[in-house]
Formats: structure tokens, C-alpha cells, sequence
């Protein structure tokens, strides 16, 4: 589903990324644990086409289709979401407002009829029960005064909404309390799917005791330097970094 | 690819003026130039009576004294006043005006502008949509006014300035002047000495006037100034909604817009008064646009009278204006929302001010200014206090969003009181917009310039749920294609 070859990626003059190496089939979620500075979220920019991550070398097919190739907006309407670790406040713009129009901007794009107002809002009651949401929120300007928490729920409502195809969620479990992590981690699991692959980004194993990965690979120093199975998180938990980034120099 | 970008930036920048059109058709002119034989013959023109002529006289011998103003962070190439046509008017045969007698180019002219002159037209719209009625002001003259029976029905006089100076010249005479008297400034002196025609609109005792009226001007002729006038005079607990509009052909030449508008409102009288305003802004480089010298104040002469103004400027080269209000009677409130769009080598300096005279009369101001490309827009307001206003308050927000590098916004705030019993408070934030807001936005699926849109249109709300429902909608939209190719 989503192959990364190669991916050499710098911001301003530095090099982040060198030659990193990633395969994530549809149906699994794969786990990114690393250091700090690793790399870890600018992978996560880099696959969104954040501007000033510039690709210098290696490439990412996307379900067999040139990810690089396309501008930010096209990227997710193939279906790629990057949930942010520090989402971000957009005031004057209610959250419906805001769910409303990325949504239909999504599906013009892919050249499919925009949702109803009355359908759409429907949709949005479901989730949000299901997340804790009340709606009253959503008509609060998005993200503007809520907290962590709260803006870590509206970006699995908004994946929820928007159905992407594949997921990134970077640090999803920072500033996260252990009944917010869960509702959050339910929410990400709901929508654990056959055709569906998840990248989860994080620096802790503890969010990986809720959503769990096939695969676990760590980035060190922009590479990935080791993959396994779940157990090399709870090996990761137990002895740190320090053996790979040992390595890695 | 970067020559592509280019290609289509300017394609879109062609296109984002879409009342750029010139209507073909016959003119009188006045000879070019002014003096005094012109403002007779623009009196005479008008069939006004005497005590008009000798005011604008008058007014003319003192601009003649007068030197233009340079205190506002504007440049622009001066005015050659002996070069512009101070007349320009739509040829036609004299009698009753209907609509039948119009010229179909220039009725063609507002269809393309989407403002219904038939009043059918309107009401041929969706069931329940609100009606409004239209005052076309093309050029120096007002070609027609929608609804005017109707509104007659509950005494409401809305018609062609140079119509209620022959007909309820009484009435003109009390108000007009009053609020902003000829030699106020420089260009309010020139709109006295030669305006040529605008609204006039009066609201009796009690009455509430059923619809919103609107005027829409609209500059053709070349070379040619436009000089409305406008007064707006609401009774004793009196109500009304007003809204103007503009649009002017695209030209490489600047032309002038010098109006003046003057707003009564007696003891408990309210006054709405919105603008839209998208004059011909100039090309990217600042080539051509119109000079939007615009003298706009309110005297609230009345206790616990009220004056809201809300304005939309997205258009003009050069905008210089004030909407302002006097607080004359006890507890009357001013208020003023506004939003300034200015983007390419557009130059605005607008505000407002507002004068605190009576006794626990209210101010509020909130301001957004949106500058890009290589534009400058400044916010300058005053509120004052004379000692006798005690119990005073304002509040002012003004926000500024700069989008691009090369773009610059500026805050000019004056405060003063006279009374330590006034309670004055002023808040404004300058902010970029954020790569990061952008960027987020576009991750959920909206294209830069849809990104763009969204969030300026959050950054300007509170200003937009001030305008009349029906004109919220267009506004939001005009604010979205001013800034079309600003950013990337």
C-alpha cells in the first residue's frame, strides 16, 4: 500500500531523513519508535508534502501511484491523513465549518457529489457520541481554546469523517491522560481495516499497548536501523535507545 | 512548472475583476475642468433651487483655499482637477423616469452587475427572500430607484438626492451640510461645490422601514470624477438598513471617487449602514483603480440613538476614509466593523472616530485588516471624550493579518479625554498567516487558495455577521477572490 524507497528528505540545509526504507501493507499498522531527532515526525511531513521538506532522493508509491508527485491537498484527497501531535487552532472557522468543507474539497477532488448538510451533520452526531464529543464544540471556532485532549479527539473525528485510506499519527498520545488515551486509541482501532494501513509514530510504547502493531521498526538518525514484531517495543521500553543509536554513529 | 504557476496566476489575476466592463453608450459630458461656471452648470443641470447653487459656490471658493490632505500613509500621483469631466451623465429625454425610457445598455449594464432594477425581478426570486430596493447610481446621475411607491406607503422618502432637493427641498435644506459641513476637509468641500447625485433617504417618527434599501454606484465615463452625495435622516425612533455597493470599470488611468455621506439620527432612531466596496482596485503594479476619497459621518443628534456602520472594502486603489460617528445625544451608541481587504499595490488608510459629547454615551470598533501582495493597510481611529461625556466607553479591537513578506500593515490609534469619567480600551494584534494553519488546513483536502479563503474568512468573522444576511454571503465571497494568487 504505501512503499517508501530510499526517501532522503532535508529541511533548510540539514538532512533528516537518509535513505530511509519502508514497506506498510494494507491492514497492518506499523509502529515508528525512535530518539528524539530521529526523524520520526518529519517523516510524517515529508509523506504530507509539507512545504520546506525538500526530497532529495528515493521515492513513495502510494497504492502503486507517485506520492511525491502530488501537492498537499491531492495527497490526502487519495486518502492520506497525518494526524498532527500539536493540531492546530483555526479561529473564526467552527469545527463544522471547517469538517464540512475539507470534507467536500475531498470529494470534488475525487469527483464524487458533495455530502448533504443534513447527511453530513448526521454523521457528525454518530462520531462525535462515539468520541465524547459534544457537539456544542463543533461549533466552537476548531481546535481555538480546547484542550490537548480535546484536540487529540477532533483528529480522530476527523479521520472518522474524512475515511482516509491510510493513516499517520504522529505522537498521538502526547498530552494525553490514561481516559483520554483510551476513548482516542478506541477511536484509531474502530477503524483498523482490511483495505486500511497505519503508520503510528511514537516515542513511547505505552500508546502501543493500546493500539497494537503488526510490525515495529526503529528510526534512528533517519534510517531505520531494526524491524520486528510487537516485542521489540517491550524490548525498546526496557533498555532505551542508546544500543541502536550506538550503532547508528 | 514555474513559468506554468506564473501563467495561471496571471489568468486568475485578469480574471478576478469581474466588473471590469465598460458600458458603450451616449454621454454628456460637462466640459472638462472646474470653476465656477461648472458647479453653475451642474446646478442648473439639477434645476436646484438658489440656496443650493450659493452653498456649493460657497464651498467652492473655500476648496479653492484648501490644500489636499498628507497626513494619511497613502501615495499617489495628485488629481489634475482641470483634466477630469466633473459631469458625465447617461443621455435621455427629459419627463417621468420608468424604466422603459432607460437605455437597454445600461439596464443590461446592471443586469451583468446582478442588481435588479425590475421590481419584479426581485420579487420573482425565492418565496420569502427579503426584498430590497435599489438606488443606480451610474456616473453623476441616479438612473433609477426601485420601490419608491411602496416605501411611500409608510412615509418612507427614498429617492435621487437631486430629486428631493426639487421635491422636499425643506427637508434637504435643515439636514444637509449639517453633519459634515463644507469645509470639513478638502474633498468634502469638493463634493459640495459639484456633487451631482446619490441618495437621499428620510424616515418619519416611529416608522421602521420595511426593507433594506441600497444604492449601488457605478463609475463608467472616463476621465471622469464621481461626486455622490448622500443623507440619511431617521425620526424619532426611527429604523433603517442601508447598503451601497460600487464597481468601476477596469482603466490604466486612477479616477476619483470623492463622496460624502451624512447620517442623522434623532432621539431613539437607528441607523444600519453597510458598504461594499469594490471600486476598480489597479493592476498588480498599481497601474490605473480608482482614489477613494471618502468623507462617511453620523451624528447621533438624539438620545439613546444608535449608528452601526460595517464596511467591506476590498476594492480601490487608494482608499482614504472614515465612517465616523458623534455622539451627540445621551447614551446613543456608535459602532463600527470593518473590513479591509487590500492586496497587489493597493494603499488603504481607513478607521474611524468616534466623538463622545453626551452622557454615558458607547463606542465600539472592531477592525480587520487584511493586506497582501505589496499592499499597505492602515488602520487610524480616534475617540475622544469632552468633559462633559462622563460615563464614556469605547472598546477597539484591531487585528491585522499580513499574508506574504512584502505586504505591511499599519495600527494608528488616537485617544483622548477630556473627563476622567470615560472608560476607554484598545486591543489589536498583528499576525502573519501561518505556513502551519495553511498547511494543516491543506492536509484535510483544501487547495491553497481554498485554504487561503477559509482562513481569512475565520480572521474577518465577527465583522461578517454584522452585514445584512443577503450581502454576508457575497462579502465572504469578494473577500475570497481579492486574495486570489496572494500566496505561493
Amino acid at each position: 500500500m504505501l512503499s517508501i524507497k530510499d526517501l532522503t528528505v532535508s529541511v533548510d540545509t540539514k538532512t533528516i531523513l537518509k535513505g530511509l526504507t519502508l514497506d506498510v501493507p494494507a491492514g497492518e499498522v506499523h509502529a515508528i519508535m525512535g530518539p528524539n531527532g530521529a526523524g520520526k515526525s518529519t517523516l510524517g511531513y515529508a509523506l504530507a508534502g509539507r512545504p520546506n521538506y525538500q526530497i532529495k532522493g528515493g521515492s513513495v508509491t502510494f497504492n502503486g501511484e507517485d506520492l511525491m508527485d502530488k501537492d498537499v491537498h491531492e495527497r490526502a484527497a487519495a486518502g492520506l491523513y497525518l494526524s498532527f501531535q500539536y493540531p492546530l487552532e483555526i479561529p473564526g472557522v467552527p469545527a463544522l465549518t471547517f469538517l464540512r468543507t475539507a470534507l467536500n474539497a475531498q470529494r470534488k477532488l475525487r469527483g464524487e457529489a458533495e455530502m448533504s448538510a443534513p447527511d453530513f451533520l448526521k454523521r457528525v452526531r454518530e462520531v462525535a457520541k462515539t468520541l465524547k464529543i459534544d457537539m456544542d464544540m463543533l461549533k466552537r471556532p476548531l481546535n481555538v481554546g480546547f484542550s490537548g485532549g480535546e484536540k487529540k479527539r477532533m483528529e480522530v473525528l476527523q479521520m472518522t469523517l474524512l475515511e482516509p485510506k491510510f493513516l499517520i499519527l504522529d505522537e498521538t498520545d502526547s498530552g494525553l491522560d490514561i481516559d483520554a488515551l483510551k476513548v482516542v486509541s478506541d477511536g484509531v482501532n474502530a477503524l483498523r481495516a482490511p483495505d486500511r494501513g497505519m503508520l503510528v509514530i511514537t516515542h513511547y510504547q505505552r500508546l502501543l499497548d493500546h493500539i497494537k502493531p503488526d510490525r515495529v521498526h526503529v528510526l534512528v538518525a533517519g534510517r531505520i536501523v531494526r524491524s520486528g514484531g510487537p516485542e521489540l517495543a517491550l524490548e525498546l521500553e526496557a533498555n532505551g535507545y542508546d544500543r541502536y543509536v550506538g550503532e547508528a554513529a | 512548472m514555474a513559468a506554468v504557476k506564473e501563467t495561471i496566476d496571471t489568468v486568475a489575476k485578469l480574471e478576478t475583476y469581474e466588473h471590469g466592463f465598460v458600458t458603450d453608450i451616449a454621454m454628456e459630458f460637462a466640459p472638462k475642468g472646474l470653476n465656477a461656471d461648472i458647479v453653475r452648470f451642474i446646478s442648473a443641470k439639477k434645476n436646484e433651487p438658489e440656496w443650493m447653487l450659493e452653498m456649493r459656490l460657497a464651498a467652492y471658493e473655500r476648496w479653492l483655499t484648501m490644500e489636499e490632505p498628507d497626513w494619511a500613509k497613502v501615495h499617489y500621483q495628485k488629481v489634475d482637477y482641470q483634466d477630469l469631466y466633473f459631469y458625465a451623465a447617461p443621455k435621455k429625454k427629459d419627463g417621468p423616469k420608468s424604466l422603459d425610457e432607460i437605455d437597454p445598455e445600461l439596464l443590461r449594464t446592471y443586469e451583468k452587475l446582478g442588481i435588479p432594477l425590475r421590481e419584479q425581478e426581485v420579487l420573482a426570486g425565492v418565496v420569502g427572500a427579503p426584498k430590497y430596493a435599489v438606488d443606480a447610481v451610474f456616473d453623476s446621475v441616479s438612473v433609477i430607484t426601485t420601490f419608491k411607491d411602496e416605501l411611500k406607503k409608510s412615509g418612507v422618502i427614498f429617492c435621487a438626492i437631486s430629486e428631493a432637493l426639487r421635491e422636499y427641498p425643506d427637508l434637504v435644506r435643515q439636514y444637509l451640510g449639517s453633519v459634515v459641513p463644507v469645509s470639513d476637509n478638502y474633498f468634502a468641500a469638493l463634493n459640495a461645490a459639484v456633487f451631482s447625485d446619490g441618495s437621499f433617504v428620510y424616515v418619519p417618527p416611529g416608522v421602521r422601514c420595511p426593507m433594506e434599501l441600497s444604492t449601488y454606484f457605478r463609475i463608467n465615463a472616463e476621465n471622469t470624477g464621481q461626486f455622490e452625495r448622500t443623507l440619511i435622516i431617521a425620526d424619532k425612533g426611527a429604523y433603517v438598513s442601508y447598503l451601497e455597493g460600487c464597481t468601476a470599470p477596469q482603466r490604466d488611468e486612477n479616477q476619483l471617487h470623492a463622496a460624502v455621506v451624512e447620517l442623522v439620527a434623532l432621539d431613539e432612531a437607528e441607523i444600519k449602514y453597510s458598504t461594499v466596496q469594490n471600486w476598480y482596485p489597479g493592476d498588480a503594479e498599481g497601474k490605473g483603480g480608482i482614489y477613494n476619497f471618502v468623507t462617511k459621518r453620523a451624528d447621533c443628534r438624539g438620545v439613546r440613538s444608535k449608528v452601526s456602520w460595517t464596511q467591506v472594502e476590498t476594492g480601490s486603489a487608494v482608499t482614504w476614509k472614515y465612517p465616523s460617528c458623534i455622539l451627540r445625544g445621551d447614551d446613543s451608541v456608535g459602532e463600527f466593523y470593518s473590513i479591509a481587504v487590500t492586496n497587489g499595490a493597493q494603499q488603504a488608510d481607513t478607521g474611524t472616530k468616534m466623538i463622545h459629547l453626551g452622557k454615558n454615551t458607547r463606542s465600539r470598533i472592531i477592525s480587520k485588516g487584511v493586506s497582501a501582495g505589496k499592499s499597505s493597510n492602515t488602520y487610524r481611529g480616534l475617540v475622544s471624550a469632552h468633559a462633559k461625556a462622563t460615563g464614556a466607553r469605547n472598546f477597539t479591537q484591531c487585528d491585522s493579518l499580513l499574508i506574504g513578506k512584502t505586504c505591511a500593515a499599519h495600527t494608528v490609534p488616537y485617544v483622548e479625554s477630556d473627563t476622567a469619567k470615560a472608560q476607554f480600551e484598545h486591543e489589536a494584534t498583528t499576525t502573519r498567516l501561518s505556513e502551519d494553519q495553511l498547511f494543516y488546513a491543506m492536509q484535510r483536502g483544501l487547495s491553497q487558495e481554498e485554504a487561503v479563503a477559509l482562513l481569512v474568512n475565520g480572521f474577518v468573522r465577527d465583522v461578517l455577521q454584522e452585514l445584512p444576511m443577503e450581502f454576508a454571503v457575497e462579502a465572504q465571497k469578494l473577500v475570497a477572490i481579492s486574495l486570489e494568487g496572494s500566496v505561493g
